[in-house]
């Protein structure tokens, strides 16, 4: 750092400053919140209407309905994620700031995560009651969900930061993320099955927690690559 | 005030803005070839040209938005795009759009911004009086009129403490007063010791020494 930016205020200040921007934002517009959720619980909610209240076939389909659901709610989400401050331009403003874009880029998934992935996790084991799963598991699902959906956020940002110049991006944003996003919902939904029946299930946890702690350290730097690609 | 001077000071000896033999093709379409400048402390940078004639393209280029066909930009003899952050803490830009939040108020989105770039130490009250928008500091933003978002922006311009503004059509939306204001504070700036880059299409008034670059 020259003596010019000595004055510039830290990454750290930046990084408070940015997620808080983003919660305020959400907290001023609730609909953009609760959408994913809905979305999420209406799913859920729907399938074992739809199936018949068979437990055994409940408890069977439960962890991959659950799972599935939540990667779409997320995926859904994610369009969102930089479109509003690519229109109104403070996109460009964040580009131009003397702070790191990785760090601005964690903030806002981070926040974003705060925002679309926290309620998920949140409400799940409420929803997996509809599937008889045993009470055991409640905590196991929540695991998994709480590492797959900051995992997803931050796949999604990568994707949400490419697409964002193209209009109506959501169907390639899917496509470009789903390869990315497999390991999550399998190593998620089968652990949850394997701690369902009473098996070994820490080696799922922690590959999830594996894939997550690298989308953390490499997709900020993907994304605001990526962001600086689509403002050309 | 008296570290401020010293800051102000150091600025002025260091803060140089030059580029050489800038081509920019954006689609099939050449905007500008061999086009070069050289910026010094106090000095103004008049990009004139009509509608669509290539501004707004050199502007995002000078900020790093844009990759240029060739040739370089240089901040201080170092060429910017290899000192991103310290460039970009020098600098500050009014862009076509005001890139404020609609849903925040005023005072919001100007407390997020003072978290990214280097803050002046005048008081930000003073700011909000001498561009008019004091009794608007609770309101959303999408609320004002475009004139007084322009103000907003303004404000953000006023309260980094940079050597170097780049302004796209600063007058666009304001009023006459606003107009003046806008022209007193480059002044203010330069004199300063600042810098400026300032796309227009119409005539600027402005008592410094300007250069010109003709599209």
């Amino acid at each position: 750092m020259g003596s010019e930016s000595s004055n510039t205020p830290g990454m750290l200040a930046g990084l408070t400053a940015i997620t808080r921007r983003e919660l305020l934002l959400a907290w001023k517009r609730p609909g953009d919140v609760l959408n994913p959720l809905f979305f999420f619980a209406m799913v859920c909610t729907l399938f074992p209407l739809a199936i018949g209240p068979s437990a055994a076939q409940l408890a069977f389909i439960g962890p991959g309905v659950l799972w599935v659901a939540a990667l779409l709610a997320s995926l859904l989400s994610l369009n969102s994620l930089f479109l509003s401050d690519y229109e109104d331009g403070s996109l460009e403003q964040l580009l131009i700031s003397p702070q790191p874009l990785p760090v601005l880029a964690i903030g806002k998934t981070l926040a974003h995560w705060v925002i679309s992935g926290l309620p998920l996790v949140l409400v799940s084991p409420l929803l997996a009651m509809t599937y008889r799963l045993p009470p055991g598991v409640m905590g196991v699902l929540m695991l998994t969900l709480f590492l797959g959906t900051i995992t997803l956020s931050l796949l999604g940002s990568i994707g949400a930061a490419l697409t964002v110049g193209l209009h109506r991006g959501t169907a390639l944003l899917s496509l470009l993320i789903l390869p990315l996003a497999m390991p999550v919902l399998l190593l998620g939904a089968n652990t949850v099955s394997l701690a369902a029946d009473n098996e070994g299930y820490a080696t799922g946890i922690w590959a999830l927690a594996a894939y997550a702690v690298a989308a953390l350290s490499l997709a900020p730097y993907a994304t605001s690559a990526a962001l600086r690609i689509s403002n050309e | 005030m008296r570290r401020r001077r010293t800051a102000t000071e150091r600025k002025v000896l260091t803060a140089k803005l030059t580029a050489k033999d800038l081509t920019m093709i954006r689609g099939e379409r050449c905007l500008f070839s061999q086009m070069e400048f050289a910026l010094n402390p106090g000095e103004l940078l008049l990009l004139r040209g009509q509608n669509g004639s290539g501004k707004t393209s050199l502007l995002r280029a000078i900020a790093g938005l844009l990759s240029l066909e060739s040739g370089e930009i240089c901040w201080n003899d170092i060429p910017i795009l290899s000192q991103r952050q310290e460039f970009h803490a020098a600098m500050v830009w009014l862009a076509h759009r005001t890139g404020l939040k609609g849903d925040l108020t005023p005072g919001e989105n100007l407390r997020f911004e003072a978290a990214l770039r280097p803050q002046s130490k005048a008081s930000v009250s003073a700011i909000y009086d001498r561009l008019g928008i004091a009794r608007l500091k609770r309101l959303p933003l999408r609320l004002l009129s475009a004139g007084q978002q322009r103000r907003v922006a303004l404000a953000r311009m006023l309260m980094a403490d940079v050597p170097l503004w780049l302004m796209d059509e600063p007058f666009t939306n304001l009023d006459s007063d606003g107009r003046k204001l806008v022209v007193e504070l480059v002044e203010e700036h330069l004199a300063g010791g600042g810098l400026c880059v300032m796309a227009a299409h119409q005539d600027v008034d402005i008592d410094v020494p300007v250069k010109q670059v003709d599209f």
